[in-house]
C-alpha cells in the first residue's frame, strides 16, 4: 500500500453513469491486476473504494459508476483537481492458476479490472478469452478495448439488444476454458456457480471501512474462517467461498 | 518536551493509543511503520468464542465520520493468545491493551483471566458498551449496577490494571463510571460509539444490513469531550478520552478536559498514518501552546 496524490487528468463519461477516470501520479504501490485505490474525497469521511482499470508507470485508470453521493462528487471533479489516494490495496487475480485458455467474465460496472488482467494474461502467452453482460446496448463499455488486445468477446445483454440475450452464464455454458476470472455482482457468481465447470477466481465487492484490512466492516465468511475483502480479497478462489 | 504520561502505573512515551476495532492486532500497521512510536494501542475487541459478527453492510458514511455495525468480529480469546499475540510479539515491544466484550458476566471474567495471563498485556479494557450486539456489549453498560458487577468479576480474577469502556448511549454517564470505580475499576475510558442510523435514498432503506449502528468520529469529539470532562470531575481513577480525536490538538484538548491518555479511532481507517503523526505533532503542538510536559495539563480545564 502506498499513499499518493494524484491529479485527474481526464475524468469522462463512458455512458449515461458509469466514467472514466485517469490519474497521474506515482502507480509503484500498484502491482497486480484486482486490486483496488481508495479515493479521499472533499467532504467525505471515508475513501471511495475503486477497482483499478489500467495502469502505467506514471498514470492509473479507473472506470467508476455513479451509485451514490460520493461517486457523484467524483464524477464532477475537473481535470487537475488533486487526490490523495491509498493505492495497491487488495490482492488481486493469480495469473499463474490460469492454463493456457482462461476465460474472463465480468458483469456490469464489475468489468473494469478485467482489463489489465487480459493484458497481463497475454504479455505471460496465454490465450484469455473475455464475456462481458450487461442490461441494455446504450450501458456496454470497454467492448472495443477489449477487442484491440485481439482477444475473443462475447457480449451478453439482458434485453437481448446486442449479443445473447440473457446473461453472462448463457454464454459461459457453450465455451471451453482452462480456468476463469469473474467480477460482477454476487448474483452472477451464484448462477456462475451453476454453469462453470473449471476452478476460478471470483472478485467481490463489499462495503468497506479502511480498505486496509483495520475495521472488519467488510468481512465474508469463507470455508478458512472470516476474511476481509479488502485486504484478503477482493479475489478469492472459488472453492474457498462457494461448494 | 516530555511526553510521558503515567496510566494506571505503566508509564507510555506518549498518551497516543489506536482505539480498538481500527488496528487489528497491530501487526497490519507494522507493514506501514514502526507502531512502538505509539504509546500503546488497544487491540481487537475479544470474546470468549470466535465471532464472525452482522451480516454485511456494516459501514456508513457520515457527516464527520462513520456508522460501523462490525459486532464484535474476533477469533476468540484462545486464537487471540495463539496466533494474534505471537504475530504481535514481533513488531510491537510494549504492553498492549487487551479490549474484552462478553455476553454474560462469567464471559467477561473468563476472557479477562486469559488474557491477564498473557505477558504481553497491560491493561485489560473491558467494553460494557459495543452497541452492535444483543444480549451483551452495551446492555451491560447502560446500568450502574450492570457494570459494576462485571468489573468486580474481572477484578476477582485478575492482576492487571482493568479500565471499564463506556457507552455514551446512557442518560447518566457519571453514575455509571462512579459504580464502576467503586467496584474497583482502576480507569474508565470513555466514549464508545453513539447509537446512529443512515438510510440509503437509493433503495430507501437502511444502509447498515443490522439497521443500526455506531457513529464515530470528528462529529462526535464535542460530545465526547464533554463526557470526559463530566466523568473525569468525578472519579479519581485515570480516564481515557476517546471519540473523533484526529490531531494532536484535538489530543490536548481532551487531556484538559481530563484525560490521562487518548484513543484515536476513525481517524485510523482514512489515514492509517493518523495515530503515528499525532505522535510526531505532539511536542510542536505542546510547543505552540506553551505546554511543557503533558502531565501538567490533565484537567486543566476543570
Amino acid at each position: 500500500m502506498k499513499q499518493v496524490i494524484f491529479e485527474i487528468s481526464s475524468n469522462q463519461a463512458l455512458t449515461r453513469d458509469v466514467y472514466r477516470m485517469v490519474l497521474r501520479g506515482d502507480t509503484s504501490g500498484i502491482t497486480n491486476p484486482g486490486q483496488f485505490v481508495e479515493i479521499a474525497l472533499p467532504g467525505k469521511f471515508l475513501r471511495r473504494p475503486i477497482s483499478v482499470n489500467d495502469w502505467d508507470a506514471d498514470s492509473l485508470a479507473l472506470i467508476y459508476k455513479v451509485v451514490g453521493q460520493g461517486t457523484e462528487q467524483m464524477a464532477q471533479l475537473p481535470v487537475g483537481t488533486k487526490l490523495d489516494v491509498l493505492t495497491g490495496l487488495g490482492n488481486g487475480y493469480d495469473t499463474a492458476r490460469s492454463g493456457d485458455k482462461p476465460v474472463l467474465v465480468g458483469g456490469g460496472v464489475g468489468v473494469p479490472p478485467l482489463y489489465a488482467l487480459c493484458k497481463k494474461l497475454l504479455a505471460e502467452g496465454k490465450h484469455p478469452s473475455v464475456v462481458l453482460g450487461f442490461n441494455k446496448e446504450s450501458e456496454i463499455f470497454l467492448k472495443e478495448k477489449f477487442e484491440a488486445l485481439g482477444v475473443p468477446v462475447s457480449i451478453a445483454t439482458a434485453d437481448g439488444s446486442v449479443g445473447t440475450k440473457g446473461f453472462v452464464t448463457d454464454v459461459l455454458r457453450g465455451l471451453d476454458y482452462s480456468y476463469f476470472y469473474a467480477c460482477g455482482p454476487m448474483p452472477m457468481f451464484r448462477a456462475m456457480e451453476q454453469v462453470v465447470k473449471t476452478s476460478g477466481e471470483y472478485s467481490f465487492e463489499e462495503r468497506m471501512g479502511c480498505g486496509f484490512g483495520a475495521c472488519m466492516g467488510c468481512s465474508i465468511q469463507t470455508k478458512s474462517g472470516a476474511k476481509r475483502v479488502c485486504k484478503d480479497g477482493p479475489v478469492f478462489i472459488r472453492e474457498e467461498v462457494f461448494g | 518536551m516530555n511526553t510521558k504520561v503515567n496510566l494506571c502505573g505503566i508509564e507510555l512515551d506518549n498518551p497516543v493509543i489506536p482505539a480498538s476495532g481500527t488496528f487489528g492486532f497491530g501487526y497490519e500497521f507494522a507493514e506501514l511503520y514502526d507502531i512502538n512510536e505509539l504509546g500503546t494501542f488497544s487491540f481487537k475487541g475479544t470474546t470468549k468464542e470466535a465471532r464472525f459478527g452482522n451480516p454485511t453492510p456494516r459501514i456508513a458514511e457520515c457527516p464527520n465520520g462513520m456508522i460501523n455495525a462490525v459486532g464484535l468480529q474476533n477469533p476468540g480469546v484462545e486464537n487471540v493468545i495463539s496466533r494474534e499475540l505471537p504475530k504481535l510479539k514481533e513488531c510491537f515491544h510494549k504492553p498492549v491493551m487487551a479490549n474484552v466484550s462478553g455476553f454474560s458476566v462469567e464471559d467477561y471474567a473468563y476472557t479477562c483471566q486469559r488474557l491477564d495471563a498473557q505477558d504481553q498485556v497491560g491493561w485489560l479494557e473491558v467494553n460494557v458498551s459495543c452497541p452492535n450486539v444483543h444480549g451483551g456489549g452495551m446492555s451491560f453498560g447502560t446500568q450502574p449496577e450492570a457494570a459494576a458487577e462485571v468489573t468486580r468479576a474481572v477484578k476477582a480474577v485478575t492482576k492487571k490494571p482493568v479500565i471499564i469502556k463506556l457507552s455514551p448511549n446512557v442518560t447518566d454517564i457519571v453514575s455509571i463510571a462512579k459504580a464502576c470505580e467503586d467496584a474497583g475499576a482502576d480507569g474508565i475510558s470513555l466514549i464508545n460509539t453513539m447509537l446512529g442510523m443512515r438510510i440509503d435514498l437509493r433503495r430507501k432503506k437502511p444502509v447498515i444490513a443490522n439497521t443500526m449502528g455506531g457513529y464515530s468520529g470528528p462529529g462526535i469529539f464535542p460530545v465526547a469531550l464533554r463526557m470526559v470532562y463530566q466523568v473525569s470531575k468525578a472519579v479519581s481513577v485515570p480516564v481515557i478520552g476517546m471519540g473523533g480525536v484526529s490531531s494532536a490538538e484535538d489530543v490536548i484538548e481532551m487531556m484538559l478536559a481530563g484525560a490521562t491518555a487518548v484513543e484515536i479511532g476513525a481517524a485510523n481507517l482514512v489515514n492509517p498514518f493518523a495515530s503515528r503523526d499525532i505522535v510526531r505533532q505532539l511536542p510542536q503542538t505542546m510547543n505552540k501552546y506553551g505546554i511543557e510536559k503533558l502531565t501538567d495539563i490533565i484537567g486543566g480545564a476543570h
